[in-house]
């Protein structure tokens, strides 16, 4: 049964102030699963979500399903520190993060839903010159590629974001800095909302509480998902469940991947008034750090994984320590500022630090996972390209390389260098 | 936070030690088929649930050891050593 969703326009929230906001519908409708479906997506997620709008806007399929074990929002759509960024240099990663920044400029208007994309600037501090020049070639490589990068010294650094600390006998001093103009943040539980709006608007069937517990497998292909509410058969099935995708591999009877799954902590303080405009990233001496301010003022931050395999949606103490030295050491100000929340979400890392977007073993399975840091910013075109993989039937160019057989063929794609190991991905 | 019984050292906070690798992982023979590397270096079982893997207790006596846990609860089942044959591999080098 469709449901009329309202449309969100300046004359909608001047007639809803006129009539006591009742003029508003339900974003999306409730619906039971069907037993069978053109495309099943496992995963309601942001890149789930996106997958299903991209199939249905782009290449007007109908018939599709989103299944997610939980609610709109409760996993890693809602455990990310928000930053939308395209400093990625080695081929293909280029191309795909600088579509989805391209993607997120237009993103509210193409869903009709504010995700209040914020271009915000994103500052990666250096504190070397040789740090700086080597990071420098990161930029070069970004703007001959159809990406903006800038050079901040330490003079403009002062000016643009006077509440670092610029000490001169800090333990790191502040050299100067690489900048992303185009970059910046958005709300993350908008994103869901919006993509499962506009989706379920196009059709795409969003069924909630809805967890894959069994794969029916016949030689080299699924016929049907056992889920928690019934059985769903479906002529594709795509796999959008980073941070757990180990399990419905082992469901499907597929054997090992080059994921392991990490938690990943992230921490909002009480609200302040405004104090920091840019996304700032600090990353020296083992540390890692990356702050910024939300709308509501509280200073949303993160530094790295918990250095050990987890599957625990909670985090643990040696990493707030950590975590809290480097936002001192960054910003002294912070000093008497308290902790609001502080929470974990799961996430894929491979082996070499970049996403899996391919086909499988399997003829009619598709898999979208291995995000490491980087799921949110990819979202939009994560869901673009996955949704041309299963519409196509084969990767784009782009997303060539980004199978699960690269290691075998030596084609790492690996931004940090830091070789086969899925803790140092950060 | 987790805490980790060193057979040596006693009951030791995680952050003493760091994480390994799934202890189901031995390497092949120096001269072994790529795939067999391939499947050593590059693939994970990524257990959701108890599973044996290796710390080192890297700020204490530096031991390899193989641990009994939950990915899920962090519960730890246990703890010993990795290398079994330390007694006779000190007094081959001494």
């Amino acid at each position: 049964m469709a449901l009329q969703v309202t449309r969100f326009s300046a004359w909608n929230v001047l007639k809803n102030g006129f009539i006591g906001q009742s003029g508003w519908s339900r974003q999306w409708r409730d619906p039971e699963p069907k037993s069978k479906y053109d495309i099943v997506i496992v995963g309601g997620g942001l890149h789930g979500l996106a997958t299903a709008y991209y199939l249905a806007k782009n290449f007007n399929l109908k018939n599709i399903a989103v299944v997610e074990k939980g609610w709109i929002g409760g996993g890693n759509a809602g455990r990310n520190t928000t930053i939308v960024r395209s400093n990625y240099m080695l081929k293909g990663n280029r191309e795909f993060y600088e579509h989805s920044l391209k993607l997120w400029e237009n993103l509210s208007h193409d869903l009709n839903y504010n995700v209040m994309f914020s271009q915000r600037s994103h500052i990666t501090l250096y504190h070397t010159p040789s740090a700086l020049d080597s990071a420098a070639r990161r930029y070069n490589i970004m703007r001959q590629t159809g990406s903006d990068a800038e050079i901040w010294s330490r003079s403009k650094l002062e000016k643009k974001i006077p509440h670092l600390n610029y000490a001169k006998n800090a333990r790191f001093p502040i050299y100067g800095s690489l900048v992303q103009k185009r970059a910046g943040t958005a709300r993350h539980d908008a994103v869901a909302w919006g993509y499962a709006r506009a989706a379920d608007k196009l059709g795409v069937d969003i069924i909630q509480k809805c967890e894959v517990t069994a794969i029916d497998r016949k030689g080299q292909k699924i016929n049907s998902l056992q889920t928690n509410r019934g059985k769903i058969s479906a002529k594709k099935i795509a796999l959008a469940v980073a941070g757990n995708t180990s399990r419905l591999w082992h469901l499907a009877n597929l054997g090992n991947l080059p994921i392991e799954s990490h938690k990943l902590q992230a921490f909002v303080t009480e609200p302040l008034k405004p104090l920091l405009d840019q996304v700032v990233v600090f990353g020296v001496g083992g540390a890692h750090f990356y702050i910024s301010q939300s709308d509501k003022g509280g200073l949303v931050f993160g530094g790295d994984i918990d250095w050990y395999k987890s599957y625990a949606q909670r985090g643990n103490l040696p990493i707030v320590q950590d975590v809290a030295e480097s936002a001192i050491s960054l910003m002294p100000c912070l000093g008497r500022v308290k902790l609001l929340r502080h929470w974990s979400g799961i996430v894929d890392m491979s082996m070499d630090g970049s996403f899996f977007m391919c086909k499988t073993p399997i003829d009619n399975l598709y898999l979208n996972a291995g995000w490491n840091y980087g799921g949110f910013k990819a979202s939009p075109a994560s869901g673009w390209y996955f949704a041309d993989l299963i519409a196509n039937d084969r990767p784009s160019e782009i997303i060539k390389n980004h199978d699960l057989e690269r290691f075998k063929r030596g084609h790492y794609i690996d931004e940090s260098g830091a070789g086969p190991d899925t803790k140092l991905h950060g | 936070m987790i805490q980790i019984e060193c057979p040596f050292c006693g009951k030791r906070d995680q952050s003493e030690f760091s994480y390994g690798r799934e202890g189901q992982i031995t390497f092949p023979a120096l001269n072994a088929d790529e795939n067999s590397w391939y499947d050593a270096v590059f693939l994970r079982k990524n257990t959701y649930g108890r599973q044996i893997e290796t710390w080192q207790h890297t700020h204490g006596c530096r031991s390899w050891l193989l641990v009994e846990r939950d990915t899920v609860t962090h519960k730890i089942f246990s703890v010993k050593l990795a290398h079994t044959d330390w007694q006779e591999q000190i007094k081959k080098t001494t």
